[in-house]
């Protein structure tokens, strides 16, 4: 059996399933529960400067889109950070740890953007006994608006700031949480990175707005005929959490600093999948949300499984396996040619396939073949593109064979060479560099 | 149980009576919203649609569907309609298993076709609860047409016919108007009236005048009808019934006729059924028959069928309807002799047959089952004579009306559709809705001067 326990920048945990820190850590009642459950760590839901806590909205706070039998999507909120007495979160942090010492509390932080709230609240955190810290930059409502959370992480100058006060003023680790609210989120890991962090953790949640409301033309949520953006998340967002995470992790600059990956992990296959492209760790929030704390089972034994079947002992072996494969597109290989196959035994003649291809694309799957209704490829036209693959509703039933090198490319008239060859050497690029491809 | 279940002999009230409205509910619940939208989203709105081209009336079924997922019913209504103006009894009566549903490529996946027939009752349902009406006559073309028969193909005939700005008299012999919407069909597929609330939606659209009562034949004649309109429209079904040719017929029950009397029957529970009940047939009236005996409290009833379980004109689904609720269906049994003592039925002696060489013949062997009541469902037939006494004879072909590709009989002026024609349609609502809308369109083409008028 793999080893599924988990050593995130010296915080132990007994697997790599952390709650976000979001709703589901907003108290010990609910840790407790999580930890019951199986959770391997948390991080709490995010504390603010002593005083008067936050309002929340007394209405509605979340938005969702649907899959037709209303399987949640995508959701997204417009609640702000804890609501509750620092001081109550804090008793509470303390009592949680140590009654769970194996597992791993994390404190999310959000305080105003100076020297002295970070001073003034970190001893605060680290008398609890907390292993850690993480520095909410990515809350996109609300907090924002009064320059905090994705307001600070949009500004990598700030982000690196604020980094370099915690690591001065605490001897916990600082785990830096980044917004997918900026268009190149390279530069606040870069920056906070630069700061002297521990590791990053993202995405936080996207600016949305789920839907407009078609009678009261107001959008959801809607909080007396009124609404605003609020932070989108679930497993709409996943493949925009994967991306960033990778280009974290294959960035010149912060390879190699650790990453928790947050953003629509909803099963052990999805949380693979950021691990493969560098994240240490996960965490989770709607999916949480959705369906409770049980689904950590399912996300423990699917994980140990995968890592059984493929003979990793630990979950630090897939850690990072998929990063060499995530290049730039001027390094794929133009000699790889494929063209679709349509398996005729499988083939429940619906017809996507051809209307996809001779609607919007390259017109290369036939409808009839003498008078009869059959859906065949014709490799003169076929480009690979692989739509029809993603468009067909059976499995398997269409797939994308490679032409291999000498044989014949029927679209191109020409034989497929046998040698990699990319954008950067190509006749066509004006800007072709070298006769040997880079890369 | 009610006290009734094992009176001897032909009695009512077998049931208890809150059973009745239970055994005669709707056959297929009726889809809630979000069932609605879930099953519409297992549609892969396919390109050239097996299932449009399996509907007799060519309904745009991957649209309206697409427009139920969406949330659009009333629009997915219109696209029914557009095609059938009948589209809500159809969702409830068509024999979709091997129309629509089994062409659906999900049946060739994996066994399980959308369930087309239940979401175009969802939609139609919505559109007609609502009362939105889509279709607005075109101005006045001062032409009068008279349809004979207020059946499927008569309503579906005037319907087109009053878009195109016609004014049309639809006269019916019977009571009601609906024809075998309102007489014929199985009770539990059309609840709560819902016949006569289509014929109201259909003929809202105005310039349809329906008169009930009226018979061709009786009250009104092919002769004078041409006279009087600008065109004729027979659809007129099938009035009478197939002979038994076996002894003591005249004891045994017509189950067409037995069923009118139970969709009229405003309470079932005085409505009088035999105990062991038989049916002779192997078609969809006799499942009907068969089914709602069971359903009225027959303790035993039985279908015996002349030829092979493959033969019978019933589907397969059908058949196992039949067979949940408890009828036996025998096979390859030919009625000899209904018995009777002292006027009642008292059983029937059939014989065992086979095929030899390709013919069906009897064994000599012979079953005798005891019996209250004995239905015939062996198929109807056109009554001819209503046509006569209009001078020109309508020629006839097979027993029904000939009519050529575009439903014009031998009779200037007139066409016929439906059940009393000889065409390749089958005998099913959904093929009379087809050939009443398509023979609408040729008499619009004809009267007005179209490209083939
Ligand atoms: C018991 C039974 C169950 C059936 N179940 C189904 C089913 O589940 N699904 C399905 O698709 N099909 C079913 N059918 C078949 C279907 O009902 C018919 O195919 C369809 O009704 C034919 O429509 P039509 O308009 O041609 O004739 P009809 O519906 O028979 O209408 C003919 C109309 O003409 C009137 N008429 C007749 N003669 C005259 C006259 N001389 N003068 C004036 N009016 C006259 C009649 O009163 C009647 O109203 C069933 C049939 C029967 C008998
Ligand atoms: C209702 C709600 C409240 C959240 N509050 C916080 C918060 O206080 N601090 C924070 O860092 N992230 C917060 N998040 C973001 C989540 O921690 C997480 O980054 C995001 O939901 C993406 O993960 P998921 O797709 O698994 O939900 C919140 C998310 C939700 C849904
Ligand atoms: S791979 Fe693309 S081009 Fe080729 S058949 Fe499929 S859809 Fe058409």
């Amino acid at each position: 059996m793999a080893d599924l326990r988990s050593n995130f920048v010296g915080i132990k945990s007994p697997n790599p399933f952390w709650l976000a820190s979001a709703p589901p850590t907003d108290k010990a009642y609910n840790v407790v529960r999580a930890f019951k459950a199986g959770w391997g760590g948390v991080v709490w839901k995010t504390l603010g400067e002593e005083g008067p806590p936050v309002v929340n909205v007394n209405g509605p706070r979340y938005g969702a889109i649907w899959g037709a039998d209303r399987r949640l999507l995508g959701l997204n909120n417009i609640e702000l950070i804890t609501d509750r007495d620092l001081f109550v979160n804090l008793a509470e942090i303390k009592q949680v740890k140590r009654d769970w010492p194996d597992r791993a509390v994390v404190v999310s932080i959000m305080v105003p953007c100076d020297e002295e709230s970070w001073k003034a609240i970190l001893p605060l955190v680290e008398e609890t006994g907390a292993d850690g810290i993480e520095l909410n930059f990515g809350c996109p409502h609300g907090m924002s608006e009064r320059g905090m959370g994705s307001a600070v992480g949009q500004v990598p100058e700030y982000v690196e700031m604020v980094v370099r006060w915690c690591k001065q003023y605490t001897r916990m680790p600082v785990i830096t949480k980044l917004t997918p609210n900026i268009a190149d989120i390279r530069k606040p890991a870069r920056a906070a990175h630069a700061g002297g962090t521990d590791a990053v953790s993202l995405i936080n949640t996207i600016n949305s707005i789920t839907a407009v409301n078609l009678d009261t033309f107001s959008p959801e949520p809607s909080i007396d005929g009124r609404g605003t953006h609020g932070g989108y998340c679930g497993p709409a967002v996943k493949p925009i959490a994967l991306n960033m995470v990778a280009e974290i992790a294959r960035d010149a600059q912060t390879r190699g600093m650790p990453i928790s990956g947050i953003g629509g992990v909803t099963t052990w296959r999805d949380a693979v999948e950021f691990m493969a492209l560098g994240a240490g760790n996960v965490q989770v929030c709607t999916a949480a949300m959705t369906y409770g704390f049980k689904i950590v089972e399912e996300m423990i034994t699917g994980l140990s499984n995968y890592l059984d079947e493929k003979g990793f002992s630990s979950v630090d072996e897939v850690v990072g396996r998929a990063v060499p494969n995530v290049t730039d597109w001027q390094y794929l290989n133009l000699n790889y040619v494929t063209k679709a196959r349509i398996n005729q035994e499988l083939c429940i003649s619906c017809g996507r396939c051809h209307i996809a291809c001779e609607d919007t694309s390259h017109q290369a799957i036939t409808n009839m073949i003498d008078g009869k209704r059959m859906f065949v490829v014709k490799d003169e036209e076929c480009v690979g593109c692989n739509l029809c693959v993603n468009v067909c509703p059976v499995e398997d039933c269409i797939t994308m064979e490679q032409i291999p090198g000498g044989m014949m490319d029927e679209r191109t008239g020409h034989r497929v060479p046998d040698h990699y060859a990319n954008w950067t050497t190509h006749p066509n690029n004006p800007m072709a560099k070298a006769k040997e491809p880079a890369e | 149980m009610a006290q009734g279940q094992f009176l001897t002999g032909i009695a009512a009230g077998r049931l208890a009576a809150d059973q009745y409205a239970e055994n005669f509910s709707d056959l297929h619940e009726p889809f809630s919203g979000h069932e609605a939208r879930v099953e519409a989203d297992r549609c892969y709105f396919c390109y050239d649609a097996p299932c449009m081209t399996a509907c007799p009336t060519a309904i745009d079924i991957p649209m309206f569907i697409r427009q139920i997922a969406t949330d659009n019913p009333v629009g997915s209504a219109k696209t029914i309609f557009d095609q059938n103006i009948l589209g809500g009894m159809c969702a409830r009566v068509c024999p979709t298993e091997t129309l629509c549903e089994e062409a659906c490529v999900r049946e060739a996946a994996e066994g399980k076709p959308v369930q087309i027939g239940r979401l175009q009752r969802y939609a139609t349902d919505v559109a007609i609860a609502e009362g939105v009406q889509f279709y607005e006559r075109a101005a006045p073309t001062g032409k009068r047409i008279a349809v004979v028969g207020a059946g499927p193909a008569g309503l579906a005939c005037a319907h087109r016919l009053a878009m195109h700005g016609h004014e049309v008299t639809i006269f019916d012999a019977r009571e009601k108007a609906g024809g075998l919407n309102e007489y014929g069909i199985a009770a539990y597929k059309s609840t709560q009236d819902f016949a006569q609330a289509e014929v109201d939606y259909v003929t809202a659209i105005g310039g349809i005048t329906i008169e009930t009562g009226k018979a061709l034949g009786r009250d009104i004649s092919i002769g004078q009808l041409s006279e009087d309109f600008d065109a004729v429209f027979l659809g007129m079904g099938l009035g009478g019934v197939n002979a038994l040719r076996s002894e003591g017929e005249t004891a045994a029950s017509n189950a067409v006729d037995y069923i009118a009397e139970l969709r009229q029957a405003r309470d079932l529970s005085a409505l009088p059924i035999g105990r062991r009940v038989v049916v002779i047939g192997g078609g969809m009236t006799a499942v009907d028959m068969a089914v709602q005996a069971k359903l009225l409290g027959a303790e035993e009833v039985t279908i015996c069928y002349r030829r092979g379980k493959e033969y019978m004109n019933a589907s397969l689904y059908e058949q196992d309807l039949a067979a949940a609720a408890g009828v036996a269906i025998r096979h390859w049994l030919s009625p000899k002799a209904v018995l009777t003592a002292d006027g009642k039925v008292t059983g029937i002696e059939l014989e065992y047959t086979r095929l030899e060489n390709g013919v069906l013949a009897g064994t000599g062997e012979s079953l005798t089952l005891p019996a209250d009541q004995v239905f015939k469902a062996i198929g109807q037939t056109f009554l001819a004579a209503a046509l006569n006494g209009s001078g020109a004879a309508i020629e006839m072909e097979g027993g029904r009306i000939r009519v050529d590709g575009e439903g014009r009989t031998s009779m200037p002026g007139v066409w016929a559709g439906g059940d009393c024609v000889a065409d390749a349609r089958e005998d099913l609502t959904v093929a009379a809705v087809a050939a009443g809308r398509d023979a609408a369109e040729s008499i619009n083409r004809a009267l007005m001067g179209g490209a083939n008028g």
